[in-house]
């Protein structure tokens, strides 16, 4: 997307892109793809807003008011949420912050390896071991959880903070999408230059390749993180004390209570109002990353 | 893996027709759990809301004694909970202590996941109405579980609203029938109630009272009785209801239902004990319209009702600890303090007789200030609930009435076909899994 935008000229500045641009012929809408386009932004947003809104009502206005009518309950519903165990539900989000914030971090740093070692280095296997990598990106990591669950029993490390770090540090897509970016970011000039001065191999590396590839690698990042933020399956089978729960695994103990007792309904919602939050934030600041993008490069051709 | 389930099964019904004392095949806790030297500690999944207030008492009082420790870890119910149990079984690292739902238990059983407790908490038995302890036995000499909640299953209406419509409390399905008719002639707009093919519960809890019996044991095998006369007999009921529209054919639990029954577009409900919780976030401005009352009969000289929810305290075969366990777990359900407790805490409704009008039961719940006898009448409909009979693949026939009758009350067209699909996937299911089963 944003690389089209690139090759283009850029529009001068306090313009708007696609206003002042093109021939001044074509400048009839298209009416169809707007239409489609802004269906599809409602059918994504309403849920967000239902979600937003109903964090502000209270369990009395919940089911009993306009559904798009905001409430007044916000205030005590995150106090409630708060409250709730000894306020758990802070615990599950550090912890969410915790495996989501150095799992991705991890995976990212991983990726980053062995991307960049498949697309720089020509060796025996390499061809084989990229197409394993594809088939990995393909195997949904649902499959995964219970293998790796009796996996991580056989070395007694289940319910523990390392059984769901580890199995999403290495994530095939992101090796996948280092390795694309780091061929198409690192030029093979680039690092035989660095070899030609003389730097070491992992100098090139964390200094001449490294930086090039920061774009893909925020991506990753993000994808990683949004992954793990998102999990449920793998958590759930892993952990049994709730103490060391994510959000997920949380709010889904506060729905599932047993048929003699109500669903929390108020707290569930504002917890996952709440829990989207971290995830808008990360978005809007990590996002200025990407428009680097392809204009960093250090040769031209 | 089937093989080992087809010997339990058969070791199980052998003992039953030998009278034999014990189950040497299951794993009795005489093997290895008498070692008991120095303290002890256990792990307890549970959902109950507040049970580690309910251990604490334990922790602090008889578990200090005799140095047995339980910890809780809170789960979240429901049928991926047992899928939970058992991958953990699978690599010897189940919990020594879980809560699993009645209809569960065969599951659990059938995957070796459960230890026969029965000489730790054999004298429990008679704390609790023969047909909720029958089924912590399925039928055999063993026990696998301590019952801990029951959901006998009542009649809820609002006194209100039957009163502004002349209407009169049901005792038989047949005037039920007549009820809903009536109200739809009076005020087209509102429903005498729902059925919702997304509550299984609700459905084998019907036909539970009818007297059907959905899984039995026939010599080595397993019969299945889903499309038997009983239950079809409720499915043609609620399929004619749904069908001529004298109901409507809505989901329960869903945000449209709350709305309805608070604003008394439904002015009744077919629910269990535990609904006063329910109807108090769902339909919070209606409270003291509401009463209740026992179940609609199939006939006049009947008297009987099912079971809705309701769960126990099992015993894994993991635990290394099991007498420890076992006697956790009969302190935690028939204890007087732990009981109190358990329903101050936890909402639940004892399944121990004594218990159900003692402590938290002398008074209404706050929603039903307005009926003072809630409870012992509660007390005295749970004496009367009809005996079930689970089979290992509950939940494959919850699912399969998901579908079929979610579909089929969609259309408002013939349940009938829809239990038939019902019987079927859960015999087709239960041969895969390498079970005999009975035609």
């Amino acid at each position: 997307m944003s690389s089209l935008a690139v090759r283009k000229a850029r529009p001068a500045a306090g313009t708007t892109p696609g206003t002042a641009q093109g021939p001044p012929l074509r400048r009839r809408v298209a009416l169809l793809p707007t239409l489609t386009l802004l269906l599809g932004a409602v059918y994504c947003l309403l849920p967000v807003a239902w979600v937003v809104i109903a964090a502000t009502k209270s369990g009395r206005e919940l089911f009993s008011t306009f559904t798009f009518l905001p409430g007044t309950g916000f205030a005590d519903n995150v106090s409630d949420l708060s409250a709730y165990r000894d306020g758990v539900y802070w615990q599950w989000m550090g912890n969410s912050a915790l495996y989501a914030g150095l799992g991705a971090l991890l995976s990212t740093v991983v990726s980053a390896f062995s991307g960049y070692a498949l697309a720089t280095y020509r060796f025996r296997g390499r061809e084989t071991l990229f197409n394993v990598l594809l088939a990995g990106v393909l195997m949904p990591p649902v499959i995964l959880a219970v293998p790796q669950y009796l996996l991580l029993a056989e070395a007694d490390l289940t319910d523990s903070y390392l059984s769901v770090l580890l199995p999403q540090i290495l994530s095939p897509y992101g090796v996948y999408l280092a390795r694309i970016y780091a061929a198409a970011a690192v030029p093979a000039d680039v690092v035989e230059a660095g070899r030609m001065d003389g730097a070491s191999e992992w100098r090139i590396f964390t200094r001449i390749a490294l930086p090039m590839m920061v774009p893909g690698m925020v991506t990753v990042f993000l994808f990683q993180f949004v992954a793990v933020w998102n999990n449920f399956l793998l958590p759930y089978i892993m952990l049994s004390d709730d103490e060391k729960f994510p959000i997920t695994l949380g709010l889904h103990t506060l729905l599932e209570q047993g048929a003699n007792t109500p669903a929390l309904y108020t707290l569930v919602i504002t917890g996952a109002f709440l829990a989207v939050l971290p995830l808008v934030a990360l978005f809007l600041v990590v996002q200025r990353f990407w428009s680097l993008d392809l204009l960093s490069g250090a040769v031209k051709s | 893996m089937p093989y080992t389930k087809r010997r339990r099964l058969v070791t199980s019904a052998v003992a039953v027709a030998l009278g034999a004392t014990t189950l040497a095949a299951c794993g009795s806790s005489d093997e290895d759990g008498d070692t008991q030297a120095g303290p002890v500690s256990l792990t307890y999944w549970t959902w109950t809301p507040g049970m580690d207030k309910v251990v604490d008492l334990w922790n602090k009082g008889p578990g200090k004694r005799e140095q047995i420790t339980v910890t809780v870890k809170k789960q979240a119910s429901g049928d991926t909970l047992v899928t939970k149990i058992l991958t953990a079984h699978k690599a010897g690292k189940a919990p020594d202590l879980v809560q699993a739902e009645y209809q569960a238990l065969p599951t659990l059983v059938s995957n070796d996941a459960l230890a026969d407790i029965s000489g730790e908490v054999g004298d429990a038995k008679g704390k609790f109405a023969e047909g909720v302890w029958q089924q912590t036995t399925l039928g055999t000499d063993a026990v696998y579980a301590v019952p801990q909640d029951i959901g006998p299953m009542m009649f809820y209406y609002r006194e209100d609203l039957f009163k502004k419509y002349g209407l009169k409390v049901p005792n038989t399905w047949e005037e039920f029938a007549e009820t809903a008719r009536k109200l739809k002639k009076a005020a087209p707009d509102k429903d005498l109630t729902t059925f919702s093919a997304n509550d299984s519960g609700l459905f084998a809890g019907l036909a539970q009272q009818a007297g059907a019996e959905w899984w039995t044991t026939e010599g080595e095998k397993w019969k299945v009785g889903i499309d038997d006369e009983a239950t079809r007999k409720v499915a043609d009921f609620w399929g004619g209801l749904v069908k001529e529209g004298a109901i409507d054919n809505q989901p329960m639990y869903t945000p449209a239902w709350n709305k309805a029954l608070n604003t008394g577009r439904q002015i009744a409900w077919v629910s269990a004990v535990w609904a006063p919780g329910t109807l108090t976030t769902a339909a919070p401005d209606t409270e003291g319209k509401w009463a209740m009352a026992p179940l609609p009969q199939w006939s006049d000289s009947e008297n009987r009702t099912g079971s809705w929810g309701g769960s126990s305290t099992g015993v894994t075969t993991d635990s290394k600890n099991k007498d420890a366990a076992a006697k956790f777990a009969a302190w935690l359900n028939t204890d007087a303090d732990a009981l109190n407790a358990l329903a101050k805490e936890g909402g639940i409704y004892p399944a121990s007789t004594s218990a159900q009008l003692s402590g938290a039961f002398t008074n209404p719940p706050e929603f039903f200030a307005n009926q003072p006898d809630f409870y012992t009448k509660a007390a005295e409909i749970a004496k009367t609930t009809a005996p079930s009979a689970w089979g290992p693949n509950v939940n494959v026939a919850y699912t399969a009435f998901k579908d079929a009758f979610g579909t089929a009350a969609k259309t408002r067209s013939d349940f009938a076909s829809a239990l038939e699909t019902m019987q079927k996937e859960t015999v087709a299911d239960l041969e895969k899994q390498g079970f005999e089963v009975a035609r």
